[in-house]
């Protein structure tokens, strides 16, 4: 074992000389250039590599994947539009829509609505940076990671015998005798994993939005202190617009991340017990059923329902920058 | 981007900015809201806790108790982790050593190549304008919107077979199965058009007496770039390079998809999954191989927050 270690590390290590080793030749034998070739090789060399590796890796295959969309499973038929309004009128993937929708909606507003709330209160409490660090930790876990310690919290025993998974045990403590398989009850079983994202990424919220309060210009609340506005009617009024945009930034953030949810749900159910969405439909159709068309259509499907959002997102911040 | 400057800003101004707060602070401060962010800290620690106390147990304990038992009755030991790194006991000789040797393998290249490459191209976007190279900025840019779903199969189709027009080679199929280079080149492709963005704001904004007075010395662009430009630009590359190495680290679609699970090449999270799935009743080796796999990026978060957080922030649209 120590003999195939040591050649996987020597091959990280020889690809890592090797890429360097090139970088450094190129730029030594382009910088002997002069005049008007210098500068065309320096556009070529260095932003050559970044172009080409783009367009091969991004712009061509997402224009096949589309091309793909429109053809059978191993694209010697053309079918149209047959791909979509399979996705459309299949009733297991109006589940994995109706799934998918549910996850859009609720996971990013209570994970927002929650990172509000610690913002709001967490600077003001002594060891806030602890506090702070511990709310924050699941964000550097993988989402394997995260399913497998939450899979461990929903684990099912009998109720006859001692429990290990401690949600059922804080059900009994609490005089309920008899919970169920967690995992197995549809429809609780879509929510019990949204805890994960919204465990996983309220930190991010937590972080982003107390930044934001914390930019609010001094004036603007004195001046709506000395108005009279207090508490409640401060926070709603002042606080919350003042930081508008950045909640917005916040949400559809969470909201892009969760429609390409992907690692929760496969190691948690494998999209089983009616808990599957549609990158991990689209996951199964291209390596499980090799149907490269119905694969197509969702990435596209998963493709339009991103734009949008990545589109507002990106036009909240360069508001945001220019008012700035 | 506007979010990494909030974050600046709170760190250079917490004192200006601190009474103006007290309104609504004052207004929330009671012993309730302590309670609250108290009881949201541990139910925020309490299952990574669990995860780690059991990976911990004896195998016994594990499977007839509860974790928290072990606060009342505390046995201790390290097997499991010696079980499943190297005995596997899933059907697998070596256990989960490979794939965290793989993880390794994968990770560094992975960090290093799209940094590198990204920095050269946003040093000529940002300080050789060119026609055209506007335009290449935004189309880069746009890059970003598209989710890895969409590449997915051809990538996959181009790595194994190569390509063909019309029955023309256009790119020969590269015996590449079963090493990284796959799952190195896919990483790096995907993350250079948030790489380039972020590294192009930073590099725009170096002070341009300096990249002139070089230039003006006869240095080549190459070696401007090299002895001025990546000097400089170490805060920015540090915090993407942390943002890379975990988005990496901790992927399971790309190394799922570009190595097929195999054990010669697949990264951890693949394997972990595929466990969770299959052996989710051995909880004890299934903790102990999840702490292995979350112990590097929970050290890393740990020692370098504040660098974290910044590339964190900067990322989480990634994807």
């Amino acid at each position: 074992m120590w003999g195939d270690t040591s050649i996987k590390l020597g091959n990280m290590f020889g690809a890592v000389a090797g890429f360097l080793g090139v970088l450094l030749l190129l730029f030594y034998l382009a910088g002997f250039a002069r005049g008007r070739l210098s500068r065309r090789l320096a556009i070529l060399l260095l932003l050559g590599p970044a172009v080409l590796l783009l367009l091969v890796g991004i712009v061509v295959p997402a224009v096949r994947t589309i091309y793909l969309s429109l053809f059978n499973e191993d694209s010697t038929k053309f079918l149209g539009a047959g791909n979509y309004t399979w996705a459309f009128g299949d009733s297991d993937i109006h589940q994995v829509l109706l799934n998918t929708l549910l996850w859009i909606v609720i996971a990013p507003i209570l994970t927002t609505a929650l990172g509000l709330v610690l913002a709001l209160l967490v600077d003001r409490l002594r060891g806030q940076a602890v506090y702070k660090s511990l709310i924050f930790m699941p964000m550097a876990i993988s989402f394997v990671g995260a399913s497998i310690i939450w899979k461990f919290v929903y684990d099912y025993r009998d109720p006859s015998q001692p429990q290990i998974g401690l949600l059922s045990q804080i059900c009994i403590w609490l005089g309920w005798h008899n919970p169920p398989n967690w995992i197995l009850s549809h429809p609780l079983n879509n929510f019990l994993l949204m805890i994960i994202m919204i465990w996983v990424q309220t930190g991010f919220a937590m972080v982003v939005l107390s930044a934001a309060i914390k930019a609010i210009p001094e004036d603007v609340t004195e001046a709506a202190v000395l108005d009279g506005a207090q508490g409640w009617r401060l926070f709603a009024n002042v606080t919350i617009p003042m930081i508008r945009s950045t909640i917005i930034v916040v949400l559809t953030t969470v909201m892009i991340t969760t429609l390409k949810l992907f690692d929760i749900i496969r190691t948690m159910t494998g999209g089983n017990f009616g808990t599957q969405v549609l990158a991990n439909e689209m996951y199964n159709q291209a390596f499980t059923e090799f149907n490269n068309g119905r694969a197509g259509a969702l990435a596209v499907l998963l493709f339009l329902a991103v734009v949008p959002l990545v589109a507002y997102n990106v036009r909240m911040l360069r508001k945001e920058r220019e008012v700035r | 981007m506007a979010l990494l400057t909030r974050t600046e800003r709170e760190r250079s101004e917490p004192a200006r900015s601190a009474p103006a707060r007290t309104g609504v602070r004052r207004a929330l401060s009671s012993p309730l809201s302590s309670a609250v962010v108290l009881l949201v800290t541990v139910v925020w620690t309490v299952p990574t806790l669990g995860l780690l106390v059991t990976s911990l147990r004896p195998q016994q304990d594990v499977a007839q108790t509860g974790w928290w038992d072990f606060f009342a009755h505390p046995h201790l030991t390290l097997a499991n982790y010696h079980d499943v790194l190297f005995n596997g006991g899933f059907g697998v000789s070596d256990g989960l050593m490979p794939y965290l040797v793989n993880s390794i393998a994968i990770t560094v290249p992975a960090t290093l190549f799209p940094i590198a490459i990204a920095a050269m191209a946003a040093y000529v976007l940002a300080w050789i304008p060119f026609k055209g190279s506007d335009t290449i900025f935004f189309v880069f840019f746009a890059l970003q919107v598209v989710p890895l779903q969409m590449a997915l199969v051809p990538l996959l189709q181009l790595f194994s077979g190569g390509a063909h027009i019309g029955g023309v080679t256009v790119f020969p199929a590269v015996g590449m199965g079963g090493t990284y280079a796959p799952v190195w080149i896919a990483h790096t492709m995907f993350a250079l058009p948030l790489a380039v963005f972020l590294l192009h704001n930073f590099i725009a904004q170096l002070p341009r007496d300096l990249i002139e007075a070089a230039r003006v010395d006869g240095a080549s662009h190459f070696r401007v770039f090299r002895s001025v430009v990546l000097p400089l630009a170490t805060p920015a590359l540090a915090s993407f390079a942390i943002f890379q190495f975990l988005w990496v680290w901790n992927d399971l679609l790309v190394g799922l998809t570009f190595t097929g699970g195999a054990p010669e090449s697949a990264p951890m999270p693949s394997r972990l999954a595929q466990l969770s799935g299959s052996f989710g009743d051995h909880w004890e080796i299934l903790t102990a191989g999840a702490f292995v796999s979350v112990v590097i990026p929970l050290i890393v978060f740990f020692s370098l927050q504040r660098y974290f957080v910044r590339g964190l922030l900067a990322g989480s649209v990634k994807g």
